[in-house]
């Protein structure tokens, strides 16, 4: 016999809302209850979320919940638990979803402070995670170890909990009305805490915060419980990373800083970027941040909160194409001797994109054609050589830009099937914009399939193929 | 069960505008269409938009009477030189059959949890305008009906609010569905078909889905050309004809 739920306390193994069935609490927190829960056709496992809302002043509890319902329906893919249906809370409000089977990443990290290696594979996973939500134009506002999942099997990182969150099409219902925490204590950026709810950065700022942790085993800011508390770090500087654990290495401390910049500008720009340098950490360009042995202390901080002004652009309202900006681009480029005309003409057109777009940060390829792998151990004292020398050449081509260091990196690649290479890397370094050069039709390319006719049918992102002029027809 | 309810105000006698919104409108299928008066004074169409709506009526859709519309039977003194001008031409364009569809046209229409009208709920035939949280707190506070849809405005805006807490505002993005929130109360003003004026040319009508509970703006480019050179052929103020292309 089944029981259908029409209030908070009719909930019960067996009962049943909307057609799905309750099976068992999963879990209870502060404003809502979650049900593992069943209904034919669905085939996932999945949960109801049914929110708290009792008597009294509630728009507290209504509103996360009206977050959640808003917010989840317009967000896909494997970061996000799949949405399934959302009910009316004149009868019982709740959201059914997809359940994550998983651990959180509380429970994963019982043992901090965990290796650098470790601190950046999983803050790699979870970079690319709030990349994915950003580009689907939602700001989490509440990163924490505690709502990041980690799926059985894949390992990818799954968000849940969009009670804080923001989808910049839509309004946002944290108003000042509205008595909801804003954050999480520890992890909560500055500029948040100012209720300034726009910009992607502020995730950026508690991703910092949980690599800190992470990293050091501390959290950077404690957890203050009071607004005054939680203002301080608009003033005050962490203890650098590697003065509370000497472990932790330059390029590490390096990243974990520029998360935590309270200048929004000095911030890393979108979680892309700080995903990419967490997946190369021998190219993170190192500055004053990454040898910092001091912060400032107790009593400069006060100084600062008493005369120095807020920053501004803690309170600005983030640039429309905040979530679209600093781009990656990667060019792939011949430098081989012969295609120096080519390889020039990509030059010009590498040069144009940027002068419009001067944040993005550039990934130069060089990819090597190898017949076959020699040996177990990779490159021979040879190869090795070939390799330097590529990268020579590779880092002179691009001299002419004038990146500063941390704008540019360099790859030689080797492979047998460059597209292929070319395709990989592409995808697997979240690249927004491809370029390369092509060079002339001949009848074999033309039979064979180029390179670049590969790219550009397979690539995950925009791929502008440069020519020369009057190129085409040429027979080589 | 779906009710996906086309919204189209304000057309104001421009024929490009609402045949360019009646062409999307049929080829993404809805329901039922609903026209939130104002069908004519300004744009040099008169008679094609009243034929166009009647026919519509007679098909299921429904009309309702803004204040141009009733300015055709009666000369209204609240109207500015222009719109006195554009209507006293218009009136010259219209037929006894037209002036009686005009005639017949509800104020309102109240259906579920929606109220729908041209201007505002607070006195209908005053013709107020909602531009502010407290404007729309008024209309609301003069119907038991969750949801409001109307126009007038010309400028696009949902005000919300929860039970005992002041109104906001929120400027919509095209094509996003915006949940009604069951917990608020809303207000839809509507963007205008035939004389947009928020800063975008595009001709302005909503979808709203009363099963799925969201509503959706949509914009739509017409041949404002064309709309323009018709009325600086009828004689009617340059500046009508120059507003279009600038949706001001």
């Amino acid at each position: 016999m089944t029981v259908t739920v029409s209030a908070l306390h009719d909930l019960a193994p067996g009962a049943v809302v909307d057609g799905f069935r309750l099976e068992k609490q999963f879990h209870k927190g502060g404003m809502a209850v979650i049900w593992e829960a069943t209904r034919p056709d669905v085939k996932i496992p999945m949960v109801l979320k049914i929110p708290m809302i009792g008597e009294g002043d509630d728009a507290g509890a209504i509103v996360g919940f009206e977050m959640e319902q808003m917010i989840q329906p317009m967000v896909s893919g494997k970061h996000v638990p799949q949405f399934i249906g959302t009910g009316d809370i004149t009868d019982l409000p709740y959201i059914a979803m997809e359940k994550i089977e998983g651990r959180t990443l509380e429970q994963i990290a019982k043992e901090m402070p965990l290796p650098p290696e470790e601190v950046a594979r999983i803050g790699q996973k979870i970079a690319l995670a709030v990349a994915d939500l950003h580009r689907q134009h939602v700001i989490h506002f509440d990163l924490k170890p505690a709502n990041i999942l980690f799926r059985d099997g894949t390992g990818d990182a799954v968000f849940v909990d969009f009670g804080l969150s923001r989808h910049i099409k839509m309004p946002d219902l944290l108003t000042e009305e509205i008595r909801l925490p804003m954050g999480t204590a520890p992890y909560i950026a500055p500029e948040q805490v100012l209720r300034n709810r726009t910009d992607v950065r502020s995730d950026i700022f508690s991703l910092g915060a949980i690599l800190y942790e992470l990293a050091t085993g501390q959290q950077p800011f404690g957890s203050p419980d009071t607004l005054r508390g939680l203002k301080w770090r608009i003033w005050a500087d962490p203890p650098p990373p590697r003065v509370v654990n000497p472990n932790v290495p330059e390029w590490l401390q390096e990243v974990i800083l520029r998360c935590l910049e309270v200048d929004l500008s000095k911030r890393y720009p979108n979680a892309r970027l700080l995903a990419f340098d967490l997946g190369h950490p021998e190219r993170v360009a190192l500055t004053a941040r990454a040898k910092k042995t001091k912060n400032a202390g107790f009593f400069k901080a006060w100084r600062r909160s008493k005369f120095k002004p807020i920053p501004a652009s803690l309170t600005r309202e983030a640039p429309r194409e905040g979530i679209n900006s600093a781009p990656i681009l990667m060019a792939a480029v011949d430098v081989s001797p012969g295609h120096e005309n080519l390889a020039q003409a990509v030059l010009e057109y590498v040069e144009r994109i940027l002068s419009t777009m001067p944040d993005s940060r550039l990934a130069c390829v060089n990819v090597m054609k190898v017949a076959m792998i020699s040996n177990d151990d990779g490159l021979d004292e040879h190869g090795r050589n070939i390799h330097l020398q590529q990268l020579a050449e590779l880092k002179h081509w691009a001299h002419p830009l004038g990146r500063s260091a941390d704008r540019i990196t360099f790859h030689v690649l080797e492979a047998s099937d460059p597209a292929q290479t070319i395709i990989g890397f592409a995808r697997d370094n979240h690249v927004d914009h491809l370029v390369m050069g092509a060079r002339g039709a001949s009848a074999a390319r033309r039979y064979l399939g180029s390179v670049s006719t590969q790219v550009v049918a397979e690539a995950p992102c925009s791929v502008t193929v440069v020519r020369l002029h009057g190129q085409r027809g040429d027979e080589e | 069960m779906t009710m996906r309810t086309a919204l189209l105000s304000d057309i104001h006698g421009n024929r490009e505008a609402l045949a360019a919104c009646l062409a999307h409108i049929d080829k993404s299928g809805v329901d039922r269409i609903m026209f939130l008066g104002d069908i004519i004074g300004y744009g040099a169409d008169p008679e094609w938009c009243l034929n166009t709506v009647m026919k519509r009526c007679e098909q299921g859709a429904v009309a309702l009477l803004g204040n141009h519309d009733e300015a055709a039977l009666k000369p209204s003194e609240d109207m500015n030189g222009m719109a006195r001008a554009a209507m006293d031409w218009t009136r010259t364009r219209l037929s006894p059959d037209h002036l009686k569809f005009i005639e017949e046209r509800p104020i309102l229409k109240e259906e579920g949890d929606v109220l729908y009208v041209h201007a505002s709920a607070a006195a209908p035939h005053s013709w107020l305008y909602i531009q502010t949280p407290r404007d729309a707190e008024n209309s609301l506070s003069f119907t038991t009906r969750r949801i409001t849809v109307c126009g007038h405005v010309h400028v696009p805006r949902y005000f919300h609010a929860l039970p005992a807490k002041p109104c906001e505002s929120y400027t919509p993005t095209t094509g996003v569905p915006m949940p009604l929130l069951r917990q608020r109360r809303w207000v839809i003003v509507l963007g205008a078909v035939g004389q947009p004026r928020d800063g975008n040319p595009a001709a302005a009508y909503s979808v709203i889905d009363t099963a799925q509970g969201h509503v959706t703006l949509h914009r739509v480019p017409y041949n404002i050309e064309g709309a323009a050179q018709k009325i600086r052929a009828a004689g009617l103020p340059v500046a009508l004809a120059d507003r279009l292309f600038k949706g001001s």
